[in-house]
């Protein structure tokens, strides 16, 4: 059992509520403290964004939100430790570390996996690591329990829908759009049929994210998902906040809107 | 033009231990269409013919090999030779590239052109086809390279493209690689994505050779008529490696033709300014494919600095850093001021003016003739002509134009 099928197991029918955040945005000392607020405030599983340099599947907001906490002097190393400070209180919230491979390439598969595992991280997604390109990730990850997100998008074809569904552990994570994160012509039908037709692929959890900005998006398409991840809104109201109350505040105002509209489902 | 000179890439878009497909997943769907269009058209002797038709009649291939006698007498080595590219339509071997995808994106009925640009040379050879096709054009564009590479933007634009600016990260080239992915994503549907280099996720990198592959192979042919043998070195400069694998693939099989790739030395590489991806920078993965890239320690991708807009770019081609892990071609360096010295020495010496990119490989040639003996050949490539530097250069030289 891994503490994200457990979370699931747990959810029943109810919807996970998946929200992400950039590490070290708007200040690295904040991540911690909006870790907790998010699990306050409803989160059943954390997707902590891993700062890169040139986030290719990103809009941007969170390019801003990287290239801020890069400035900062936020990397693998600190990401890591932030998890690892924040399962100091919480063993329970599942944390998934979303971002890019070169930075995982520098620090090599093998320390960063260990490392992470240490941390307390429980899964990893990494945008540009298809299936076909993680072989040498995936046994690493195996060593350590750690389990490997991959994502489906609507233009994935049959074919590759079960090779990922044959590898992915954890969820499955459908893009909900063709688009970068935060874009904003999202169709909740095609993403609720699509999530029907993966249904039949596999019994792994389905989250969707990409393009789902507020409790009526979450809604929409959270019929046939198990849960929805929220990024580029939440990322965006708190542009500008340094002030740790205000930041929590928002990260509160934000979540509990959200949360009350899936639980009513 | 598709001929084999060898077996790479392998199926699934790997040189080695390098390139490969390292795509977000909705990307997929379209790469491999376009895998299997390209594979299907390669072998199609109307596609074939139709590249040809072309290249001779818009481009104005062959382009000469040009034995540069006063260099030669200069140097008191070896004999050199340049692949007049910069005599291209156009002004430079970008358009070889852009002529063949153009025919590819028209023949999946794609409608909509997307391409990012460093120097803008890229940019312009691209709304050069798009123009010629009646197809929509969109470039992105550095904002930084934007301000630094003004003519070829008023180029784009007179040529009906639409330039957008890119002010994420470091305003540049790979930005603008960033961006255009961005809207790839966005667009699958109806947009074709003409990548501008031997980079990317596959199969782009082997495309793009393949179609640049003619200046290789119209130097076989042309060096066997004029030197009545194949020449003992090549020289190319080496941004994403373009040019370079243009001029070195049809050559791969052929072990006593000695490759030499010239990468941006920028400021020195003691001085971290540089672009120098093979020499300084350590294996990862960049748009789409592995390769050398320069990151930091914590892997961020950092920022390059080179004289050449086109050259200043912290990626390279899989297939170089292939082609240097197994020493099949050397990757040397040619500093900002080098390349300006021999940017004046071919003007001045055979009266052209060679692109500061090209200037980088004419640097490292005149070096490497010296150390060889009159009865050896070397062929420079001459990627494209310095019109459009001509700004930068009075700059630096502090004359108002
Ligand atoms: C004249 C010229 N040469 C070389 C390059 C570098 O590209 P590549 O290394 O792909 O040939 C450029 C890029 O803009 C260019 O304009």
């Amino acid at each position: 059992m891994t503490l994200l099928s457990d979370t699931f197991k747990r959810l029943h029918a109810k919807k996970a509520l998946i929200p992400f955040i950039t590490a070290g945005y708007p200040t690295p000392q904040l991540t911690v403290p909006m870790m907790h607020c998010l699990v306050e405030n409803g989160a059943d599983v954390i997707e902590l964004g891993m700062p890169f340099s040139d986030p290719m599947a990103d809009g941007p907001v969170i390019q801003k939100a990287s290239e801020a906490a890069i400035k900062q002097g936020v990397d693998l190393r600190k990401t890591l430790t932030m998890v690892a400070e924040f399962r100091e209180t919480n063993e329970h919230t599942p944390v998934v570390l979303m971002g890019y491979l070169n930075p995982v390439e520098s620090m090599g598969y093998e320390v960063f996996i260990k490392d992470a595992a240490k941390a307390g991280v429980n899964a990893v997604l990494l945008v540009d690591s298809p299936p076909e390109e993680s072989a040498e990730l995936q046994n690493q990850l195996r060593k350590h329990h750690l389990q490997q997100i991959f994502l489906v998008a609507p233009t994935t074809s049959h074919a590759r829908q079960q090779l990922i569904c044959q590898q992915a552990a954890g969820f499955i994570y459908y893009v909900a759009l063709k688009g970068v994160t935060g874009s904003a012509d999202l169709n909740p039908e095609t993403v609720n049929s699509h999530i029907q037709q993966l249904k039949q692929l596999s019994e792994l959890p389905i989250v969707v994210g990409f393009g789902v900005k507020d409790a009526s998006s979450a809604v929409a398409v959270a019929a046939e998902a198990d849960g929805v991840v929220i990024g580029s809104a939440l990322i965006k109201t708190l542009e500008g906040s340094q002030d740790a109350q205000e930041t929590l505040q928002k990260v509160a105002d934000f979540m509990c809107p959200i949360r009350n509209a899936l639980d009513s489902l | 033009m598709t001929q084999k000179f060898d077996n790479l890439p392998d199926e699934t878009g790997h040189f080695g231990r390098f390139g490969g497909n390292f795509a977000s997943e909705t990307l997929f769907h379209c790469l491999e269409e376009l895998k299997s269009a390209y594979q299907k058209l390669k072998n199609d002797p109307e596609f074939q013919q139709q590249f040809n038709k072309d290249l001779a009649e818009f481009v104005g291939r062959p382009s000469p090999l040009y034995f540069a006698e006063r260099l030669t007498h200069e140097q008191q080595g070896a004999q050199i030779w340049l692949k007049r590219e910069d005599l291209n339509h156009t002004g430079a071997h970008k358009i070889n590239n852009t002529v063949g995808q153009i025919l590819l994106a028209k023949s999946m009925g794609k409608k909509r052109i997307i391409a990012e640009t460093g120097a803008g040379q890229h940019g312009v050879a691209t709304a050069t086809v798009a123009a010629r096709m009646g197809l929509e054009c969109i470039v992105y564009m550095g904002s930084v390279d934007i301000e630094r590479q003004a003519i070829n933007v008023f180029r784009m634009k007179l040529l009906g493209a639409d330039v957008r600016a890119v002010d994420s990260g470091s305003k540049t080239l790979k930005d603008a690689l960033n961006e255009a992915m961005r809207d790839w994503v966005a667009h699958v549907d109806d947009t074709f994505y003409i990548i501008g280099t031997v980079a990317g996720p596959a199969p782009y990198p082997a495309m793009v050779r393949d179609f640049n592959s003619v200046i290789g192979q119209e130097v076989r042919k042309q060096s066997i008529a004029q030197i009545g043998r194949f020449p003992d070195a090549l020289v190319a400069c080496v941004g994403g490696g373009s040019n370079a694998m243009g001029l070195f693939y049809p050559f791969i099989q052929d072990k006593e033709v000695l490759m030499y790739g010239v990468e941006a030395g920028g400021k020195g590489l003691e001085t971290g300014q540089h672009a120098a991806s093979i020499n300084a920078g350590k294996v990862g993965v960049l748009h789409g494919n592995r390769t050398y890239v320069m990151s930091d320690d914590a892997g961020q991708v950092t920022e390059t600095h080179s004289i050449s807009a086109g050259l200043d770019y912290p990626g390279v081609g899989p297939e170089h850093a292939y082609l240097n892990d197994i020493g099949r071609a050397k990757y040397v360096t040619v500093n900002d001021d080098e390349a300006l010295a021999a940017f004046h020495t071919l003007t001045r010496k055979e009266g052209i003016m060679p692109a500061l990119e090209s200037a980088h490989a004419i640097a490292y040639g005149l070096q490497l003739a010296k150390t060889m003996s009159p009865d050896k050949h070397i062929v420079i490539n001459l990627s494209g002509r310095g019109d459009k530097d001509v700004h930068t250069v009075a700059e630096i030289e502090g004359v108002s134009v």
